[in-house]
């Protein structure tokens, strides 16, 4: 008899999240879909347009530069944060004092937001006044301040620096709690067969850590994706439009040109694109729950 | 020479205990550049904001401040609605969000690990699925929904918005902690009488408390630091959260940038984050370690 009652009962504790899910989650993701073949406006009115939107899409040049700039920032980024994550990671996992407190350092920017990060950064680069170029005057890396966000290429780098910084400690902190659950008689064995260091790392940690390092990729390379604040605060989307993102010319489209109905059918293009990309990160998990 | 001392198992300890020393200290002085480089941007920030106005715009731009002042702060405190109003702006929602966020995790992860409920897994899906739809795609449909219900300018909504970003993470996280809950608690519960209701607030509550812990961590830095959706839905003057104040900010009043004060809303926005992470950093690295291995 409490089975029977402790199924319904379970049910109602279910009940306020499955609503508000279903209220601010699933009817938006309707309502958006429906607004991507509208031409709605923020100004108001809507009228059923058909697919004229995604055709509209397909012939924005902004729209595929903003694609083919966020994926360039993408696979730019992705790979850089991965390996230097992971050399953090090789650098900090044992747990003496001074790596305990290199761990800590290296993630503390992660939990500081990306938007004031990101004006941070904005500032350090500055050509007057921004105490990285002066930095790297100092250095002798640079022989005098140079302006970062005239050109696309070096704005792109200087957007890379400022989330390289701030994010790196994210993959560190997984590849460690990896490296850490490694078996260490794996290791001492390979010692005394006389491997040295960094044969060890290639042939145990590396192959060890496959999986940790695929999941840290996927949710990394979504995260990018979805890049904006780092661009709408550093760069602006500028020169000439060159370093917009795909959730950025949304956000132009929809808030400031007022265009809803085009700015969803975009977002609908990115969610399908984003969708595809954590499917395949739940498949790697739970592939990897199995083994 | 060198071939006579590597036949001596003494002196040969002796050369490998050298080489590793070397390693130790080469190790130990990489850290040190490492953790120079990750704070110069936080400490040169800081002592920015402490610099006169003046020096702060200073060209080249010193390290180290000559004069120490705090006019840069009080130009934040006093900047348009004043800072008071954008901090209460952002504690609420922030608040706000973390009692949404515990009100449909807790009872959610109570039921998901402790009923045999038919569904139970598809349900569960179900209120993962947000995970996989970027929320920046769901907020002109929000948008349109709160405009006709007051709720954009207003801290319900962009708590909501918050909310629907935080609570897959959160029902993850605690149906996670109520299903380590060992049985023969419950089981002596059920014994004493206790209803469902009661042995949820009695016995798992204070065992859960770990698990809440991390998701009032999470909701909080998450909703203090999140941008697009304060910016959209954020949008007067007085109803600004802090990074948007800081975007503010930095436009200045004339059009110039007022570094000195940009600097201290940096240092004011990156403060609560950092004191959070210090005093609590089992539970966040914890917590970031079982939601990315979801």
């Amino acid at each position: 008899m409490n089975a029977v009652r402790g199924r319904y009962i379970g049910l109602i504790y279910l009940v306020p999240a499955v609503l508000f899910v279903a209220v601010f989650v699933a009817y938006p993701l309707g309502r958006l879909v429906w607004l991507s073949l509208t031409n709605a406006s923020l100004l108001g009115g809507a009228r059923y347009d058909g697919f004229k939107n995604y055709i509209r899409a397909f012939n924005d040049a902004t729209f595929w530069t903003s694609l083919l700039f966020t994926i360039k920032y993408t696979l730019t980024i992705t790979p850089i944060l991965m390996g230097l994550g992971f050399l953090a990671a090789l650098l900090t996992a044992e747990n003496t004092p001074l790596k305990k407190f290199t761990r800590g350092v290296i993630f503390l920017p992660v939990v500081i937001g990306l938007g004031t990060s990101s004006l941070l950064w904005w500032w350090l680069f500055d050509q007057q006044v921004g105490l990285f170029n002066r930095a790297l005057v100092d250095l002798g890396i640079l022989s005098e301040p140079i302006v970062w966000f005239t050109q696309a290429d070096l704005a792109l780098w200087a957007v890379i620096i400022s989330v390289v910084w701030k994010v790196v400690g994210f993959g560190m902190i997984l590849f460690i709690a990896n490296i850490q659950g490694i078996d260490k008689e794996i290791n001492e064995a390979a010692m005394i067969d006389g491997a040295g260091y960094w044969q060890r790392v290639a042939r145990i940690v590396l192959p060890l850590s496959y999986r940790t390092i695929l999941l840290a990729t996927l949710i990394s390379a979504i995260g990018s994706m979805l890049a904006f604040e780092q661009f709408y605060i550093m760069t602006n989307g500028n020169p000439q439009g060159q370093t917009f993102t795909s959730v950025y010319w949304i956000y132009q489209n929809s808030f400031v040109f007022f265009k809803l109905g085009y700015g969803s059918a975009l977002s609908v293009i990115l969610t399908v694109i984003i969708v595809l990309g954590t499917a395949m990160q739940i498949m790697l998990t739970r592939r990897g729950e199995g083994t | 020479m060198t071939a006579i001392s590597h036949d001596l198992p003494a002196e040969r300890g002796v050369a490998v205990g050298a080489a590793k020393a070397r390693s130790t200290y080469l190790v130990a002085a990489v850290c040190i550049l490492v953790i120079a480089m990750m704070l110069f941007p936080l400490a040169v920030s800081f002592f920015a904001s402490i610099k006169t106005p003046q020096e702060a715009v200073a060209v080249p731009p010193n390290y180290l401040p000559h004069t120490l002042s705090l006019e840069n702060y009080l130009k934040v405190y006093n900047y348009q609605a004043g800072l008071p109003t954008y901090l209460f702006n952002s504690l609420s929602v922030a608040f706000l969000t973390i009692g949404f966020c515990l009100a449909l995790a807790v009872p959610a992860g109570y039921g998901l690990a402790r009923f045999p409920l038919p569904g139970k897994e598809a349900i569960f899906l179900f209120l993962l699925a947000s995970l996989m739809i970027p929320y920046q795609a769901l907020l002109t449909p929000l948008y349109l929904m709160f405009a006709p219900l007051g709720l954009t300018n207003s801290y319900v909504g962009l708590a909501i918005v918050h909310t629907v970003l935080q609570l897959p993470f959160s029902i993850y996280l605690m149906r996670h902690s109520f299903e380590s809950v060992p049985r023969e608690l419950e089981e002596a519960a059920i014994m004493d009488g206790c209803s469902s209701l009661q042995a949820l607030l009695k016995v798992f509550l204070p065992a859960v408390r770990p698990g809440m812990v991390t998701v009032v961590l999470f909701a909080f830095i998450q909703s203090w630091n999140e941008f697009i959706a304060a910016l959209i839905f954020m949008g007067k003057e007085t109803s600004f959260t802090v990074p948007i104040m800081l975007v503010a900010v930095r436009l200045g009043r004339f059009g110039t940038v007022d570094w000195g004060a940009l600097q201290a809303g940096i240092i004011i926005a990156i403060v609560p984050c950092v004191a959070i992470y210090v005093l609590l950093q089992r539970y966040y690295v914890s917590g970031l370690l079982s939601g990315a291995v979801k």
